[in-house]
């Protein structure tokens, strides 16, 4: 037997996953769509005035990528599961580490990403400060895969439960909030021309914390949600 | 070798049966360590110089903020001995733990509105503490609502104690950062809460009350801690005799 | 215990043993569905499961592939527990569960080539090994346009390239037609002469001979 290496079954995996999502391409869509309604949606509550906008800004952007990122998790497991191929997955010779890291990283790549290249735009729509754009970017550089894996732990949890989607919510967004405090502190401290690579620093080890617990806990929550 | 001392515990009928002996014991201390503390702190404790018998609150809030933190340490690790160890009755306790957990959370958030309104005239400021204890609240919230979203018992004790696992992790996290973002955005004028300087006529009757509680939540734990075993159980056999010998006791 | 609540042939743990259960117990929702159980396979042993709906048949062989965990006791696979050997375990396991596996938004032999490549097997003859399962001209047909036992086919031509022992199949047979199954069962032969073994349950009689068949029977319990 040809054991595939880590490598090429994270590979196989990634692609895999990026393939079904280009053929479904909605599900990358939705929650983009999503986040740039949210995000229009808070002028016409707050209003126009330019001064307010800009200094909520990094709040609002950033609450509606924490949203945006929480509708699309479900796709995360939830189809794999319900038609066997993800018991087939924990069944494979391959480590459960490595096969939650790679559909982790597609969703990533389908989520996240579209979410730091959108962002600039709707920062303009929201007078964002000049000076925040770097910070805007590198907090949700950062900050957007830490989404995607905390996120997978609740998505593990919840996977086998027939409404898990409500409760899905409840079980991640608190353990957003380290993230959210950071990145909008970041990006309100560029807007006033102060240093924020401590927020950044600490954005960072959050993710290397949670890069190398979180695909445990969701290996763990998976053996529970398939048993 | 840990398990095997645990061993005779992980029998559910054993552990039925001892959690019912120390039940008693725990509420009777529970009750005069209580009497004796509430009765100091509300009677004879000084009033605070500043606040006045407004202070006699934080008998009350402190000891159920601290609790409820210590809680949800006890549940963490009652979730890891059950995954590691794989003792099946660590389960009954996550499940017994988190509603205890849930409502002295709850009772330090009323009570630090409450001690709030007169200090700074608002029910609700965005006090570090306060903001944790919130915080706090949807984790506990989470657990139970995931333990309930499972039919299958065991499966739910597993579910809700790597999610108390990985709340663990992040509490420190959350806590540090919710602190750090409130000396961020809260200007000196608002005098924060707690952390006297306490006298001894004040630091006597608080540590009774403290031990008086601890000494409750013991006991309601222990309380909740048999409804589980009793309902994971229900089908054995020694459940359906200690439910014969019941029903034989209520004829006579 | 075991024989309280099922008819086990048991065979001695020999050198060919490939898997073994130890005082298996399943618990599902507070009902115990076995206790107790304990049994050897060796190679070249087909062995069927039977037994009632809700008796736990499912159960057994999900605990067999190591996806669930049992109330208590332990598999072996060639004398190691298969929850320490998780990986070489499932290098020598193909299980085939009630949900087949196949992707909607893939073509027939994308998913074959796929469920292949997942299980470190060759995957450049899916076309041909698709073929075998009477798919051919289905190849490039999205899932999503195919039917229930064609998608049953796809998850079954897995078993023409598997080069496991141990073949764990949880109803194989539903909607596959006579011929198909006179085919499987063939197959399931082969395996077993090639010193593999299967294990699975099914709602048909099987038409292998007889005394080739090793039977688990599990009984339904009320508590």
């Amino acid at each position: 037997m040809t054991l595939l290496s880590y490598r090429a079954a994270f590979a196989l995996i990634v692609k895999r996953d990026l393939m079904i999502a280009f053929r479904h391409r909605d599900d990358i869509i939705n929650p983009l769509l999503f986040f740039v309604i949210v995000v229009s949606l808070f002028p016409l509550g707050v209003g126009p005035e330019s001064t307010i906008l800009s200094r909520i800004a990094p709040g609002i952007i950033w609450v509606a990528a924490l949203l945006a990122t929480l509708l699309s998790l479900d796709r995360l497991f939830k189809s794999d599961y319900t038609d066997g191929s993800l018991e087939q997955m924990l069944l494979s010779p391959h480590p459960v580490f490595i096969l939650v890291i790679a559909k982790i990283f597609a969703h990533w790549l389908l989520t996240g990403l579209p979410l730091i290249l959108i962002a600039p735009l709707l920062a303009v729509l929201l007078h964002l400060h000049e000076s925040s754009y770097g910070a805007l970017m590198l907090t949700l550089f950062l900050g957007t895969p830490v989404l995607s894996l905390l996120g997978a732990i609740g998505v593990a949890l919840t996977v086998g439960i027939k409404k898990g989607g409500v409760l899905l919510s409840l079980l991640v967004l608190p353990l957003y909030i380290p993230v959210l405090i950071f990145a909008t502190s970041a990006i309100d401290s560029a807007a006033m021309n102060l240093p924020y690579n401590g927020q950044l620093a600490i954005i960072a080890a959050i993710f290397f914390a949670s890069l190398t617990l979180a695909p445990f806990a969701v290996s763990a929550a998976l053996k529970v949600s398939t048993n | 070798m840990m398990w095997k001392w645990l061993h005779p515990y992980a029998n559910p009928e054993i552990s039925y049966h001892f959690s019912g002996k120390i039940l008693p014991w725990c509420a009777r201390l529970a009750f005069i360590f209580l009497s004796i503390g509430i009765t100091w702190a509300l009677l004879f404790a000084p009033a605070d110089y500043q606040q006045g018998d407004t202070f006699r609150i934080f008998y009350l809030h402190v000891p159920a903020a601290m609790l409820s933190m210590g809680i949800y340490l006890g549940m963490a690790i009652a979730a890891l001995s059950s995954l590691v160890w794989q003792l099946k009755l660590a389960d009954a306790s996550v499940a017994a733990m988190a509603p205890i957990g849930a409502t002295f959370t709850f009772i330090a958030l009323v009570t630090g509105a409450a001690w709030g309104k007169p200090m700074w005239g608002t029910w609700w400021i965005w006090d570090a503490r306060l903001t944790s204890e919130l915080i706090l609240l949807f984790l506990y919230l989470g657990v139970i609502a995931l333990h309930n979203a499972f039919e299958d018992k065991a499966l739910a004790g597993k579910a809700a104690g790597i999610l108390a696992l990985v709340g663990v992790i992040n509490l420190p996290i959350i806590k540090y950062s919710v602190e750090w973002w409130n000396t961020l955005h809260q200007g000196a004028t608002v005098s924060k809460l707690g952390k006297p300087s306490m006298s001894a006529d004040m630091f006597w009757p608080f540590l009774i009350c403290f031990i008086g509680f601890a000494f409750l939540v013991t006991a309601l734990i222990c309380l909740r801690f048999r409804t589980e075993v009793l309902n994971r159980n229900s089908m054995r056999p020694w459940v359906r005799e200690l439910v014969a010998d019941e029903e034989k006791a209520h004829a006579v | 215990m075991s024989n309280l609540n099922s008819e086990i042939e048991i065979t001695a743990a020999s050198t060919n043993t490939l898997l073994s259960a130890r005082d298996l117990s399943c618990i599902r929702e507070e009902r115990v569905l076995f206790e107790a159980l304990s049994f050897n396979i060796a190679a070249g042993d087909i062995v069927q499961v039977e037994g009632p709906n809700g008796a736990g048949k499912t159960s057994l062989l999900r605990i067999l592939a190591g996806l669930s965990q049992p109330y208590d006791g332990s598999i072996y696979f060639q004398d190691n527990n298969i929850t320490q050997h998780r990986e070489t375990f499932h290098q020598e396991l193909l299980y085939l569960g009630h949900l087949p596996g196949v992707k909607d938004e893939m073509t027939a032999q994308e998913n074959l080539e796929f469920n292949l490549a997942l299980h470190g097997l060759d995957n450049k003859t899916a076309e041909a090994t698709l073929a075998k399962v009477n798919l051919l001209g289905f190849e490039d047909a999205l899932a999503s346009h195919l039917s229930a036992g064609q998608h049953r086919r796809i998850s079954l031509a897995r078993l023409w390239q598997s080069q496991a022992k141990v073949w764990i199949l949880d109803e194989p047979f539903t909607a596959i037609d006579k011929l198909g199954v006179e085919k499987l069962e063939q197959l399931f032969l082969q395996h077993a002469d090639n010193g593999g073994c299967v294990v699975l349950t099914t709602h048909q009689d099987l038409s292998l001979p007889a005394e080739r068949v090793k039977k688990i029977t599990l009984a339904y319990r009320f508590y």
